[in-house]
């Protein structure tokens, strides 16, 4: 399988990426670690006419404190995110996600702000960041602006980025010694998941249980009015829309989404 | 466009279209056909190579990326005098392979593992593998090969040449 021609240019920072997507317009691509985009362009599914690298641009990569927040570099290879120190002790939820990442060839090449532009609805980091909370910083010809995470993916492999931006970092806060959870339901270790529950600080997030990753609300709000764990996650699955593949039908989904929840709850509780 | 890429210690120049994939690059081009194409999307692990250290699926990889970096492939790894890399003698040594369609990728794979982790557990070892498929050996063997590897001593993690192996 052979993608289609493209031109190819390769860029070394964020304004010469911002320019040649101002130049080729729609027809352009950014590529990262191209381990989403050149699957999908081998399939002829996604046919770009230029595709902009910038995999190789100096300074994208980075973990590091700012205030209360984490700021991590949009071209972070999951290896990196994994094993980094700073976000092993600030926000330890993001390293041990970034390891559960389809395997070690794949976490060598995906980046961050790959599979955060993606919208994959199935994604493993970006479900860890909707329950995290924290911003996606987005750089285009009018600057650099924040997008709460709770606001940026708007569906299936849609954001609320424009096609003149792209994403340079992303922000999230510092979580420190607070519990968290993560349950990972696959049918081989390397998977994406079939269903997947991200819990911290009283907020969860689900993995493809919808056209995009989402917030279980009704477990949230149930948790702040104090409801059990066994209770609040009953109603995990409240809101959602899972669909159906031959890996699971949408009542096991959601049955899934239940389990998970509490288990990622009792995790985040020590219990 | 033009790439240089440093193959198994050697830089070379070459023309290429900018949709050539690197295992197409290292197979075709470059005439270096250990590397296999299983899958061809990014299942089975069978193209793994080493792209400045890192292993990685050749067949999601485009040359055009690799342009300016250093790439290994199991034809790096014996020595001048055909002396066998230290996976290489242990994969023989412990009948880590059956057809051998997936070696190639299964030992570069495993020196990543060992670059990462000089004395991985049983457990270790097949996660770090999770990538690489194969149909005939049921894995034990293999992970009795990288183990045997990793007895033998720090090289079995690294390669020949002037170059890092890093995870
Ligand atoms: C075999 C395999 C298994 C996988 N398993 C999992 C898994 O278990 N869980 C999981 O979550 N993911 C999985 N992935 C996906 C992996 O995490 C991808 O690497 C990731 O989704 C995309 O990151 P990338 O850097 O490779 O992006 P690319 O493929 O380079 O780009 C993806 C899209 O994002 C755009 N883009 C990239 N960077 C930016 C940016 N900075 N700003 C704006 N747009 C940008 C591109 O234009 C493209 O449209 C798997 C992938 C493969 C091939
Ligand atoms: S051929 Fe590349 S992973 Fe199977
Ligand atoms: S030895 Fe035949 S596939 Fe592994």
């Amino acid at each position: 399988m052979i993608p289609s021609p493209f031109e190819y240019v390769k860029v070394r920072s964020v304004d010469e990426a911002l320019a040649a997507l101002a130049e080729h317009g729609e027809d352009a691509k950014l590529l990262a670690g191209g381990h989403s985009l050149l699957p999908i362009m081998k399939l002829r599914l996604a046919i770009p006419t230029v595709l902009i690298d910038i995999g190789g641009i100096p300074g994208l990569s980075y973990v590091r404190v700012d205030g209360e927040q984490v700021a991590i570099g949009a071209g972070t290879r999951h290896y990196v995110l994994e094993r980094d120190e700073v976000a092993r002790t600030e926000v330890p939820l993001l390293p041990h996600v970034a390891g559960r990442v389809g395997d070690p060839q794949v976490r060598h090449r995906g980046t961050l702000g790959g599979t955060v532009a993606h919208s994959d609805p199935a994604s493993d980091l970006p479900t860890a960041l909707l329950a995290l909370g924290g911003t996606v910083v987005l750089q285009g010809p009018q600057g650099r602006r924040e997008v709460p995470v709770t606001e940026f993916w708007t569906g299936f492999f849609e954001t609320a980025m424009s096609p003149e931006e792209m994403v340079v970092e992303l922000r999230v806060p510092r979580t420190g010694s607070i519990g968290w959870g993560y349950e990972k339901f696959t049918r081989r270790e390397n998977d994406w998941p079939i269903v997947a529950a991200a819990a911290v600080d009283g907020r969860v997030a689900l993995a493809n249980m919808a056209g995009m990753v989402v917030r279980a609300t009704a477990t949230e709000e149930a948790l702040a009015r104090g409801a059990s764990i066994a209770e609040a996650a009953e109603l995990a699955d409240q809101g959602t829309s899972p669909g159906a593949d031959m890996h699971a039908d949408a009542d096991y989904r959601r049955h899934l989404a239940r389990l998970l929840t509490r288990r990622a709850l009792e995790k985040a509780a020590g219990a | 466009m033009q790439v240089s890429i440093t193959v198994n210690g050697r830089q070379r120049t070459d023309e290429v279209e900018p949709r050539l994939l690197l295992a197409h690059y290292l197979r075709d081009t470059c005439g270096l056909t250990a590397t296999n194409i299983g899958c061809d999307s990014t299942s089975c692990g069978a193209c793994t190579v080493l792209v400045d250290g890192l292993s990685v699926k050749s067949c999601t990889v485009l040359a055009a990326s690799t342009d300016g970096g250093q790439v290994t492939t199991l034809e790096g790894l014996a020595g001048p005098d055909g002396e066998l890399h230290p996976m290489q003698a242990a994969f023989r040594a412990e009948h880590g392979l059956q057809c051998g369609f997936c070696t190639p990728g299964m030992v570069m794979a495993a020196i990543g593992v060992l670059a990462d982790n000089p004395d991985p557990t049983d457990r270790e070892v097949r996660e770090g593998l999770e990538g690489n498929l194969c149909r005939c050996t049921g894995y034990h063997n293999i992970v009795r090969a990288v183990r045997a590897a990793a007895q033998a001593g720090p090289a079995a993690g690294q390669v020949p040449q002037a170059q890092e192996v890093v995870q």
